[in-house]
């Protein structure tokens, strides 16, 4: 009997998955170290998560010099280049994260081990959801990033506005995830598979049924939930505002970024034969998440709740490569379809960088004024010169603005719709330009008020503690490097996708 | 096999869970049709994995169903606590966040 057993056993190589092995590692010893040690020196859970986050990360580099590995677990697991890429940004996201909530944590009256316990949960999730080519290992993957964040969005406990954030975010979550499964479970019901290469194989066979549509739709929904995409993004507001910033911003890039993961994974891998089921609902949903996120964001008093319709709107800029994607399958232009994935990560890695690094901005300054309103950074520059410069820096970048990082993730974008060409390809890079524009007008406003209106009474300058500032640092690096050298991010995104073949 | 019957009856629970979300008011009564769809789930795939005689089905299910359990767990644990801070359960009284 064990005899059997041995020879069934699967070949598993233990190097390729030492980035979660060493993560899970961690999450463990930081929830031990949590009950060990005494309250005043909780904050030391911090410093535990930040090495193991490093720790994992020199995995990651590593691996990316071995040679190419096998998938494993029978297919189901990937370990290439597209996935070694997605896990590094995944990865230093969270340490910035964790850079970010260090002070704000230990200031507050949280629990500190849990928060850690928790962040580093759906991190892993996130490095296991890179790797999955397959339905069942995507959805472990999705539900592992989200459930610790539904937790993360409601951790003021005391606060009226954190607890309805969190319900809201949870009943979004769990109603998006059943959705989702009952698209998943026809698509599996028609093809028979759960492996997403061999759906891909199938789907293009299968002839034009209904049901695969709405199959296809349907599983589509749900990750429209998960990154927030108009018509299902008016829970993204409330939760930003309600959930401790540092979360927030957590939400607003690696939470997001893990959504975008899931629906790459599942539109480039699995369903790209088929693009005549799908192009057309994510062109919608482009067009309507740029247009409603930016409009809505003109009108925000408050700025992490811009930030948040902000995010919906750039979640839109991301979308538009999928959609050019699906063009370029309807004429089979494998060239063009790469460039969508290629500007697909660009995207995704410039705007960690920018978001989080423009959330570092917005804790530093409320630190002090203990307040979220756009009015609160008035005059900033007169008595804070130095947080001023770095956060005109992140919005003009997510402005757009040469020769910050945001100009080279538009610039693809708008390479790749145009590239995809065709009636529908120029209209939809029409309006992404128009919406640029609207964006620029709401960014910039920000950036009006802290040079150039009167600053308020309290003139005292913002403190910035030495975690905050390491963030700023990482942040304002990456942004100004990639801005003036762009190839640092497009080789990645590149080598990234040629996973395509 | 009676593959069409189990889907009927699986699309009539997905039903009326998608029903009981949109019209409910208590917030367990949503995490109830919540579940609803989340059967309806389960038994596609039990329905689809024995008609292909495909045992991933099955094993998908199971996934499902241990997720799905930890997934209320938490969202019991966010509904106590509103509870505590509000005395209501009533997503109707949850409602300071505007705009």
């Amino acid at each position: 009997m064990f005899a059997a057993l041995t020879s069934a056993n699967p070949h598993v190589d233990f190097l390729a998955i030492s980035p979660e092995i060493a993560l899970i590692a961690t999450v463990m010893v930081v929830l031990i170290a949590d009950m060990i040690l005494p309250e005043r020196s909780a904050w030391q859970t911090s410093r535990i998560a930040s090495i193991g986050v490093l720790v994992s990360l020199a995995w990651v580099a590593v691996i990316a010099f071995r040679d190419p590995i096998a998938p494993m677990f029978g297919g189901s697991y990937a370990i290439d280049d597209y996935a070694l890429v997605l896990k590094g940004f995944f990865l230093v996201a969270t340490y910035v994260t964790i850079l970010l909530s260090v002070d704000y944590i230990a200031e507050g009256d949280y629990y500190q081990g849990e928060f850690y316990f928790l962040l580093l949960c759906s991190v892993l999730g996130m490095t296991v959801m890179a790797s999955a080519r397959d339905l069942i290992t995507l959805f472990v993957a999705l539900e592992t990033i989200s459930i610790p964040t539904y937790v993360l969005a409601g951790y003021r406990k005391h606060d009226r506005r954190s607890n309805e954030g969190a319900i809201k975010y949870y009943l979004i979550g769990a109603i998006s995830s059943a959705v989702m499964l009952y698209g998943m479970s026809m698509i599996f019901g028609l093809t028979g598979e759960t492996n997403l290469a061999a759906i891909s194989a199938k789907i293009g066979t299968l002839p034009d049924s209904k049901v695969l549509a709405l199959g296809v739709f349907l599983s589509l929904l749900g990750f429209a939930f998960k990154v927030s995409a108009v018509p299902f993004h008016w829970w993204a507001p409330d939760t930003y505002e309600g959930a401790p910033t540092p979360v927030t911003a957590f939400l607003s890039v690696a939470s997001k970024a893990g959504g975008f993961v899931a629906m790459l994974n599942i539109v480039f891998f699995g369903f790209g034969l088929q693009p005549s089921l799908w192009w057309l609902i994510i062109w919608v949903g482009a067009a309507l998440s740029m247009t409603l996120g930016n409009l809505s964001a003109l009108r925000q008093t408050n700025i992490v709740r811009m930030l948040a319709y902000s995010s919906v709107a750039q979640g839109g800029f991301m979308l538009v490569p999928f959609a050019a994607f699906g063009l370029a399958q309807s004429h089979g232009d494998a060239a063009v379809a790469r460039g969508a994935m290629r500007s697909v990560i660009v995207y995704l890695l410039v705007y960690g960088a920018m978001n989080l690094g423009a959330f570092a901005c917005i804790i530093a300054v409320a630190r002090r004024t203990q307040s979220g309103e756009i009015s609160s950074f008035s005059g900033l520059f007169q008595h804070s010169p130095v947080i001023t410069v770095m956060m005109t820096i992140f919005l003009a970048s997510l402005a757009g603005i040469p020769p910050f990082a945001g100009w080279f993730a538009k610039f693809t974008m708008f390479q790749s719709i145009i590239e995809a060409g065709g009636g529908w390809g120029v209209t939809l890079g029409v309006v992404a330009g128009v919406n640029s524009v609207i964006a620029a007008y709401y960014y910039l406003n920000v950036v009006r008020s802290m040079w150039f209106r009167p600053a308020a009474d309290d003139a005292r300058p913002v403190q910035v503690t030495g975690a905050l500032g390491a963030s700023l640092a990482v942040c304002v690096g990456l942004v100004m490097v990639v801005g003036v050298y762009p190839s640092f991010f497009g080789d990645m995104a590149e080598a990234a996708a040629k996973v395509l073949g | 096999m009676m593959l069409n019957q189990f889907l009927l009856l699986s699309a009539f629970l997905f039903g009326t869970g998608i029903y009981g979300v949109i019209t409910r008011k208590h917030t367990v009564l949503v995490l109830a049709s919540i579940e609803l769809m989340l059967v309806a789930v389960n038994i596609n795939l039990v329905a689809f994995g024995a008609t292909l005689n495909n045992a991933v089905g099955q094993v998908f299910a199971l996934f499902v169903l241990a997720i799905a359990a930890a997934e209320v767990g938490v969202g019991l644990a966010i509904v106590l606590l509103i509870y505590r801070n509000l005395r209501s359960a009533n997503p109707d009284d949850v409602n300071v966040l505007k705009g």
